[in-house]
């Protein structure tokens, strides 16, 4: 049973057609990478699946409600987490400060004026970061932190809400080789675990042909190959794409 | 002619080059290949000083030029064409052709818009035309062009096939050659192997902000395992 | 039919002026994004020049006309020192910076006019052979205005052909659309930067010298035109040229129409059509949206106060309690103003600072508690504590109604908004006569008996003013305070774990108007009156400097900034009848130098 279903996902902008009928299905606990050379439509496909982007037609269904067209925060309040491309956390707040704010999102107790953030019970989000390995910088800005380390934060932050769905846009650029692998299988373990679903995009080869249970292949905004890494890699159309038109020349 | 030495570059915290090494020599065609997310814009950037490099060497001619401000670059005979192209788009094509003029060189036949014209006869029409009203193909060409005003002595082009359709992909490739016989150097950025095998002397690979493997492009059509492993799914 | 005919050739004419000083504003802003706040100062140099000119030189039209051009010159190259003294060390520094920079211009330029040309309205002669009026079928109509409407096309028609035909024109012209890639084509923005402000100058000092046959020349010319002349940029587009000649028409016909079918609102007119066109094109009618952004660098995490400085703060407390008994009068006066300081001060750093939201109106909110403090009293006869009660309401509901405009839009373009709301709201004050008694004010705004010793007005200024700053600093502290930091380090992650940014930004726009408008309401009850003046320009850049002085970053920087700047303010006034230019001095320094402010400068707060 899928968690996430997309059906016949269309963009265009201006006369440009960038993502043409695109369909996809994510199970929980299933690793799905989108991956595609420049202009393929992943970040168009990505961003209207986590609702920055309006489709054109089509439906995106979460356990079998409808999310089309939805604002960014009504599908997280459905249990969708999501890390970007550049990661976007709260510089001038804490490791546990980021996080609690998004535990007080998900209780919806952000408006409150009176009782300081400080007397909040830190055991939730602490427990969060003890999960990512991030406790020990708990109380440092997240302005000062390592790549790396900032990467996994958001991780915690996408996980405060218990989410059923992850969406993680390229999880691991910009970050040192050997960190890469790590906060992937970290990533893989939490999904299995905990039954996420993850749909992910990514240029490094190694950390999608390591984790990604399925890939899914765009070129010019449609489905050039979908299925396991092998079928994928085997997939003559998807090397022509990678490697240019050698063949022919 | 241009040598990178340990080159490290960040985009905020994000650290995306990792010690890039890499030379140009005078009179070449050097294709920078490597999937997107490698480095290629990024390392392109911070030669031209737009991202500043974090640590490493950029020489030039010689001279070293790291951490210098782009203008001074350019004047150096640097020239830059960005991947977005960044064309003006509210100015004509003669304005924006006008915007990129720098003064002739010493030893080179300074470009003008009508050699600019005689490389790109397609926008002679359009010369009136703003430019945000031009085709992703014209727009190449104009950026192409615009760089080639400032009378440089080597020219950097990040993804000229982005988004191109193959026959505009040919008279690009051809655009180049033109180039290079001119004496211009070109480095060139690209994850079209069949414009990089068509126009490139050397080539280099880009995985993860480092350089992989360089060698001669025959060298690499010949290296089946080099191009599976850095360029391949 | 005629009437409406010599309407709008009087508008045309004031149009012809409005465009002169804004495209000199808007071009500026488009190459270098710097808002300059000096450009009004220009202006009045322009025409204070051209007085001292065209008086001293023999009558004629070589010497008047010359006259006039040698003051635009002149005041080109005067744009041209600020620029390579001041503003050339200031291009990477945050957009507050850079405007706080240009206010501190301000500043010194009218001190330096008002100790070259004194302080009284000065009347320059007529131009010569156009002293007259024409016939416009039937109705007379000044010759002087049609000269200037054909000056006004003109200089529209050169611009033109300078931005259209000559290489400078066109570098100008890109590097408002990409100034980045410009540099990567070997283009020197430094020179370019000089140039434009040597045009934008000029042009705001030919407009200046311009209006020297219209109207007396003073010390009032640069706030006067430097309002009209934003709204023009903003409803026109920041950076558009083409922008600021449409929207000055726009403007130009809207004030000589204003004047014949609304008379008794020409003023609130002209904001109110700049509120609707941001409200409607949140970029200006042709204006751009990568122009406007005001950047910050991340601030430290908030931290509660160290023990040594709790103990400071207590310290400081106990004896701003235990002092006042031994005050004099005059000094319990200055304690009250200096609590009022406060808690204004500290209502503006709350959007501010946590809240990443510029406003230049945030008097409107001041002016509003005053006034509804002093209306109850004077039409309904309530007393000290209703009013004291009633103030913080009425300005959070004006913050309610005006921040659910301001807040939607971001930068420059809503601090613009800001600013034009806060004109509507002066403008009202000051035109509707029968409710506020315009400019006269409101007198009779007494305390209650028991609060009319100036001791007890101390005490009561100190609980209010230094109890509201303590809850605002609470609701920094609280979740509130968090998600209004969240929102500005990070729209994109807000929104991502269900923030709802515009809720956050309202309320805290609300609250902070809430309790500008008790600082007011104090401020009120402590005079006994209330003039238009609480919510003009000068009382919100009061407030915008006190925040920025602070150091916008830090909790306590306001009220450091509030001590600071009203202490400053006091000190001048008593040592030196040029304050003003000592003032601006100082802020141009403090902003070379000391770019984090003054609460940045010492440990964190």
């Amino acid at each position: 049973m899928s968690l996430l279903r997309v059906e016949g996902l269309h963009k265009s902008f201006g006369g440009v057609k960038a993502v043409q009928g695109v369909s996809l299905a994510v199970a929980a606990g299933e690793l799905l990478a989108l991956i595609g050379p420049n202009g393929a439509g992943k970040s168009t496909c990505f961003n209207m699946l986590n609702g920055q982007i309006r489709p054109d037609a089509g439906r995106v269904t979460l356990a079998g409600q409808d999310i089309t067209g939805l604002a960014p925060r009504a599908i997280w309040r459905l249990g969708v987490g999501r890390t970007f491309q550049i990661t976007a956390t709260f510089a001038s707040l804490s490791v546990l400060e980021n996080v609690q704010m998004a535990l007080l999102s998900h209780q919806r107790r952000l408006m409150r004026l009176w009782a300081p953030l400080s007397a909040e019970d830190p055991t939730p989000a602490l427990a969060l970061l003890e999960r990512l390995g991030m406790a020990e910088q708990a109380a440092r800005p997240c302005g000062v932190l390592a790549y790396g380390d900032l990467k996994r934060v958001e991780l915690a932050i996408a996980l405060a809400n218990n989410p059923r769905l992850l969406l993680m846009d390229e999880p691991t650029a910009g970050m040192a080789p050997a960190e890469r692998v790590a906060l992937m299988a970290l990533t893989a373990r939490i999904a299995r675990e905990s039954g996420i679903a993850v749909l992910f995009t990514e240029h490094d080869m190694d950390v999608v042909f390591t984790h990604a249970d399925r890939l899914l292949v765009l070129d010019r905004g449609r489905m050039l190959a979908e299925g396991s890494p092998e079928d994928v890699r085997a997939n003559p159309a998807v090397r022509e794409v990678y490697l240019g038109h050698e063949g022919r020349h | 002619m241009l040598h990178v030495e340990a080159l490290h570059a960040h985009y905020g915290r994000a650290h995306i080059l990792h010690g890039v090494t890499l030379t140009v020599h005078a009179g070449q065609v050097h294709v920078l290949l490597g999937r997107n997310g490698a480095g290629k814009s990024t390392t392109m950037k911070a030669i031209m000083g737009l991202v500043p490099p974090s640590a490493g060497r950029v020489e030039f001619l010689g001279q070293d030029i790291t951490g210098r401000e782009p203008f001074e670059i350019a004047r150096a005979g640097l020239g830059y064409v960005p991947e977005e192209r960044r064309i003006f788009a509210e100015l004509t094509v003669e304005e924006n052709l006008e915007t990129g003029r720098q003064k002739p060189r010493p030893g080179l036949r300074p470009w003008s818009v009508e050699r600019v014209y005689e490389l790109f006869p397609s926008l002679v029409a359009m010369r009136r035309r703003p430019g945000g009203r031009m085709s992703g193909g014209e727009q190449q060409m104009l950026t192409i062009g615009r760089s080639l005003m400032g009378n440089p002595q080597l020219i950097m082009l990040d993804e000229p096939s982005e988004g191109l359709a193959p026959v505009i992909v040919e008279r690009m490739a051809a655009a180049i050659r033109v180039l290079k016989a001119e004496g211009l150097s070109v480095l060139l950025s690209e994850q079209n192997l069949f414009l990089a095998q068509a126009v490139s002397d050397r080539a280099s690979i880009i995985e993860r902000g480092q350089i992989r493997w360089t060698g001669s492009m025959a060298a690499l059509m010949a290296d089946t395992a080099a191009r599976q492993a850095y360029l391949s799914v | 039919m005629t009437q409406i005919l010599v309407q709008s050739l009087s508008g045309l004419a004031s149009a012809a002026s409005l465009f002169l000083v804004a495209a000199g504003l808007t071009v500026i802003f488009g190459v270098t994004r710097i808002v300059n706040f000096a450009h009004g100062s220009l202006y009045m140099l322009g025409a204070y020049i051209a007085y001292s000119l065209v008086t001293w030189l023999p009558r004629g039209h070589f010497p008047f006309w010359g006259g006039v051009l040698a003051a635009a010159l002149a005041v080109g190259l005067i744009g041209v020192v600020v620029e390579v003294l001041v503003l050339r060390r200031i291009y990477k520094a945050p957009e507050l910076f850079q405007l706080l920079a240009t206010f501190g211009v301000v500043l010194v330029v009218q001190d330096v006019a008002l100790a070259v040309w004194g302080a009284q309205d000065l009347l320059g002669p007529r131009a010569p052979g156009l002293r007259g009026a024409v016939d416009v079928m039937g109705e007379r109509f000044p010759l002087y205005d049609l000269v200037l409407i054909a000056i006004g096309g003109a200089i529209l028609l050169l611009l033109w052909l300078l931005f259209q035909r000559s290489r400078f024109g066109v570098l100008v012209r890109a590097a408002t659309a990409d100034r980045e890639m410009l540099g990567a084509l070997g283009v020197n923005q430094r020179r370019l930067f000089t140039g434009v402000f040597f045009l934008g100058s000029a042009l705001a000092g030919l407009a200046g010298a311009l209006q020297l046959p219209r109207e007396s020349v003073n010390l009032h010319m640069d706030m006067a035109i430097i309002s009209e002349a934003f709204v023009v940029v903003v409803v026109g587009g920041l950076g558009s040229l083409p922008g600021a000649a449409l929207a000055a028409l726009l403007i130009g016909q809207m004030q000589a129409f204003g004047i014949v079918l609304f008379p008794r609102i020409t003023l609130v007119l002209v904001f109110l059509v700049m509120a609707v066109v941001l409200v409607l094109r949140p970029y200006g009618l042709m204006g751009r949206a990568n122009a406007a952004a005001i950047v910050l660098p991340p601030e430290p995490p908030l931290r509660a106060l160290s023990p040594k400085g709790r103990a400071v703060a207590l310290a400081a407390l106990l004896l701003a309690i235990a002092l006042p008994p031994f005050l004099g009068d005059y000094a319990l006066v200055v304690l009250s103003e200096l609590a009022i300081a406060v808690l204004f001060a500290a209502s503006l750093h709350f959007i501010m600072g946590p809240g990443g939201m510029a406003s230049f109106g945030h008097a409107a909110y001041f002016g509003a508690g005053a006034y509804a403090a002093a209306l109850l009293v004077k039409h309904f006869a309530a007393p000290m504590e209703l009013g004291l009660l009633a103030a913080p309401f009425a300005a959070g509901l004006l913050g309610l109604v005006f921040g659910w405009f301001c807040v939607r839009l971001s930068g420059v373009y809503a601090a613009m908004l800001t600013l034009a709301f806060a004109q509507i709201a002066w403008s009202t004050a000051f035109q509707w006569v029968e409710v506020t008694g315009g400019d006269n004010g409101i007198l009779g705004v007494w305390p209650s008996a028991w609060a009319v010793p100036k001791l007890a007005y101390a005490y009561l200024s100190l609980a209010l003013c230094l109890g509201g700053a303590l809850l605002l600093r609470r609701a920094i502290f609280a979740p509130l305070g968090y998600a209004m930091r969240a929102q500005r380090d990070s729209p994109l992650r807000a929104e991502a774990i269900g923030i709802d940014a515009f809720r956050v930004r309202w309320l805290a726009f609300a609250i902070a108007a809430g309790f500008a408008g008790l600082a007011g309401a104090v401020f009120a009850f402590g005079k006994g009156s209330v003039f238009p003046t609480a919510m003009a320009i000068p009382r919100s850049v009061d407030a915008l400097l006190m925040v920025l002085l602070g150091g916008v970053q830090t909790v306590m920087g306001p009220l450091i900034g509030a001590l600071a700047y009203t202490g400053l303010h006091e000190q001048l006034l008593r040592v030196t009848q040029f304050w003003r230019a000592a003032l601006g001095a100082i802020i141009i320094g403090l902003v070379l130098f000391f770019p984090r402010g003054l609460a940045g400068m010492g440990p964190r707060a």
